[in-house]
């Protein structure tokens, strides 16, 4: 964990909404470094903040109801959070990017795919109009996208859901950004569509060197995908570790209550599903202890009281629990 | 799971899809409006689904099974084609009775042997009527107990699905997503049916939610002696809870088998590119693996491709796939295929 060679370095970032009931916390103090090239997939429940956590980093929530309330950003150099809006704009789209879950949504419907396309080209890179259309030709091509030169001209709707996500990623990577934000991008997609998007963005990850965070909430995508696999619950970091040492030895009781709930493929069909008994916590009352304490079955009575921090517990492993899982014991 | 499949094997099927069509007609015109095409959702669909097996129901969105489920609980009247259930009358004998054309009040009487949970457990619960009144409104349409008594049904229901029956009062914005799905469950069982289409009913829940919801299912089958058809585009579910699985591609099924058998030895090509397709949490073999990645997009059903409907992404078609279309052939002992290659 060199800092030197973190693209991204996220330390105790807090989101909050303030809405007519109260104040939802929505990201409660979470810190990772995204390194150069590296993978890294952050995997969590709806609510688990980790869409606001990555979008509190470009600076893309409404405020209000939304505000950042602690925590820095660091990426070249600088804290993101403290920029003036309109340096701002200047990293997003061209330094960092994001594809989202909702293509169509996300597209501009009056707008031209290819029009989409060479905006940011236009803007950040400066290009002309005709070189921007060569390159969003291209881009589109790169993409996967058959007859480029004809569906450049095409609106969103003339694409189908498959087609749409891969003109957003021609979109995100037009400007070869360091680093690519994929919020959800296959989730509503068939799994066909997911493999043919999967294997789109490793392919272009490689060849272009970006480093990758991908959030999901599906186990199995990011098992082929990411280096470093980050566990969410309830807007805190639950488990961060290595991917094949997160799948073997997970060290968190919801990591390992979440592998055991999936019915597998790769095992004998018809083994009873283990549940996750309760509900996440209410974030407008977020709970002084472990978040997770109410529906945990290795529960102490110390885990309802105080919240465990983050801690390595080997190199590169990170897990906030009270409890040794190998051992039965308290950790210190 | 092998007693069932013999159980199955014997015995006669609950329900029988003859054929069934469901088109949606496209029509263009203001005042005149003619029809100038047709959605073809399903397009010719036969299968049996024997008393107390789970069918499974699969395929990726558009491909029709929703509208085959719909179909088949006569949400929708089909086009063509047939649906038999077979209801026990009160003297011991049951016999077949044909959905496909019953109307009013008759129909209805049907609805009590099947029922339907839905995929959006925020959209298919009224959120101006209380549980109470959501769960006893199939009772109350039937005409079935006094007030009271309906109470008391509504109540045990409630515990029957893992809720308090103090929550007989309140509404369905006050429950999260897995609570409100066993509302519909409830509601489902409400009448006591004997069949139930389950449509997509975890899709909409988070993984951990999921499974409390699939074991509450496979709980209440045991039970009741329930029948289901479950309707899912995750393949990984489906294989957990079904007995037999079908899989579905463009208004067809494409293969059905066992489930075990399915899963193991896929022989049609688009089973085996969509169970390449899933993801497996395992790291190591995610990056052994060799993915068989299909190309473009399934083709609109309004104007599916001639022969083979799978033909346009299939790796090994030939000519003879775009000139007849497969029949739905059993290959194997009751495992059935539409692939001329096979």
């Amino acid at each position: 964990m060199d800092a030197q060679t973190a693209v991204l370095d996220i330390r105790d970032l807090r989101t909050e909404f303030v809405t007519e009931e109260g104040v939802v916390h929505a990201v409660n103090g979470i810190s990772y470094r995204l390194h150069q090239g590296q993978t890294i997939g952050v995997v969590g429940e709806s609510g688990s903040g980790k869409s606001v956590s990555v979008l509190s980093v470009l600076r893309l929530l409404p405020s209000p109801p939304a505000r950042i309330v602690g925590g820095e950003v660091w990426f070249k150099g600088q804290d993101l959070l403290k920029l003036p809006e309109k340096e701002m704009r200047r990293i997003r789209g061209k330094e960092i990017a994001m594809i989202f879950q909702d293509p169509m949504t996300s597209l501009n419907p009056v707008l031209t795919i290819g029009f989409q396309i060479m905006e940011p080209l236009m803007l950040h890179l400066h290009m002309g109009k005709k070189e921007a259309r060569e390159r969003a030709i291209e881009l589109l091509h790169m993409v996967g996208i058959p007859e480029p030169q004809k569906r450049v001209d095409d609106y969103p709707h003339q694409f189908s859901g498959g087609m749409r996500q891969r003109a957003m990623i021609a979109m995100a990577l037009a400007c070869q950004p360091t680093v690519l934000i994929a919020d959800e991008p296959t989730t509503a997609l068939d799994v066909t569509i997911q493999a043919q998007i999967v294997d789109l963005v490793k392919r272009l990850r490689d060849e272009l060197g970006m480093a990758l965070i991908w959030i999901t909430h599906d186990l199995g995508v990011v098992a082929g995908l990411a280096d470093r696999v980050i566990v969410m619950y309830a807007g805190l970091i639950m488990e961060d570790a290595p991917v094949d040492e997160l799948y073997e030895h997970p060290q968190h009781p919801y990591t390992r209550a979440l592998l055991r709930s999936l019915p597998r493929m790769d095992e004998e069909a018809g083994r009873p599903l283990e549940t996750i008994e309760g509900l996440p916590p209410d974030l407008l009352q977020m709970p002084q202890g472990c978040p997770f304490a109410p529906r945990c079955t290795y529960v102490r009575p110390e885990c309802r009281t105080q919240r465990p921090p983050l801690v390595e517990i080997q190199p590169g492993h990170r897990v906030a629990c009270w409890v040794d899982l190998e051992t039965g014991a308290l950790r210190s | 799971m092998s007693q069932t499949t013999d159980a199955t094997a014997r015995s006669q099927p609950l329900l029988r899809v003859e054929n069934l069509v469901k088109h949606f007609p496209i029509r263009r015109g203001i005042i005149i409006q003619r029809q100038v095409g047709a959605v073809r959702a399903v397009d010719g669909v036969s299968l049996h689904i024997y008393p107390g097996e789970t069918l499974g129901l699969v395929g990726e969105s558009g491909c029709g099974k929703s509208t085959l489920g719909r179909t088949i609980v006569r949400l929708y009247k089909p086009t063509r084609g047939r649906v038999l259930l077979r209801v026990h009358n009160g003297n011991g004998h049951a016999q077949e009775v044909d959905l496909t054309d019953l109307k009013g009040k008759e129909l209805r009487r049907m609805r009590r042997h099947i029922q339907m949970v839905f995929q959006d457990p925020y959209a298919s619960l009224n959120p101006r009527m209380s549980v109470g009144q959501i769960i006893a409104e199939p009772l109350l349409v039937h005409g079935i107990g006094s007030p009271q008594e309906r109470e008391e049904r509504v109540k045990e229901l409630l515990t029957l699905v893992g809720l308090r029956p103090s929550h007989i009062n309140r509404y369905p914005h006050e429950f999260s997503g897995g609570q409100r799905q066993r509302i519909g469950i409830a509601r489902a069982l409400a009448l006591q049916p004997d069949f139930i289409v389950l449509d997509e009913p975890i899709s909409a829940l988070d993984v951990s939610i999921q499974a409390q919801v699939v074991n509450l299912l496979q709980e209440l089958q045991q039970k009741f002696r329930l029948t289901y058809l479950f309707i899912a585009h995750d393949l990984s579910m489906v294989r957990h809870i079904s007995d037999r699985t079908a899989v579905m591609y463009l208004g067809k099924i494409v293969e059905l088998a066992d489930r075990d058998e399915l899963y193991q030895h896929p022989l049609h090509p688009y089973t085996k590119a969509l169970l390449s397709a899933v993801p497996v949490p395992d790291p190591k073999k995610e990056r052994e693996k060799q993915r068989e990645i299909l190309q473009g997009d399934v083709p609109s059903p309004v104007n599916p491709p001639s022969g083979c409907r799978f033909r346009t992404r299939c790796p090994l078609a030939e000519a003879v796939c775009a000139e007849r279309e497969p029949e739905l052939r059993e290959v194997a002992p009751r495992h059935w295929v539409a692939c001329h290659l096979i």
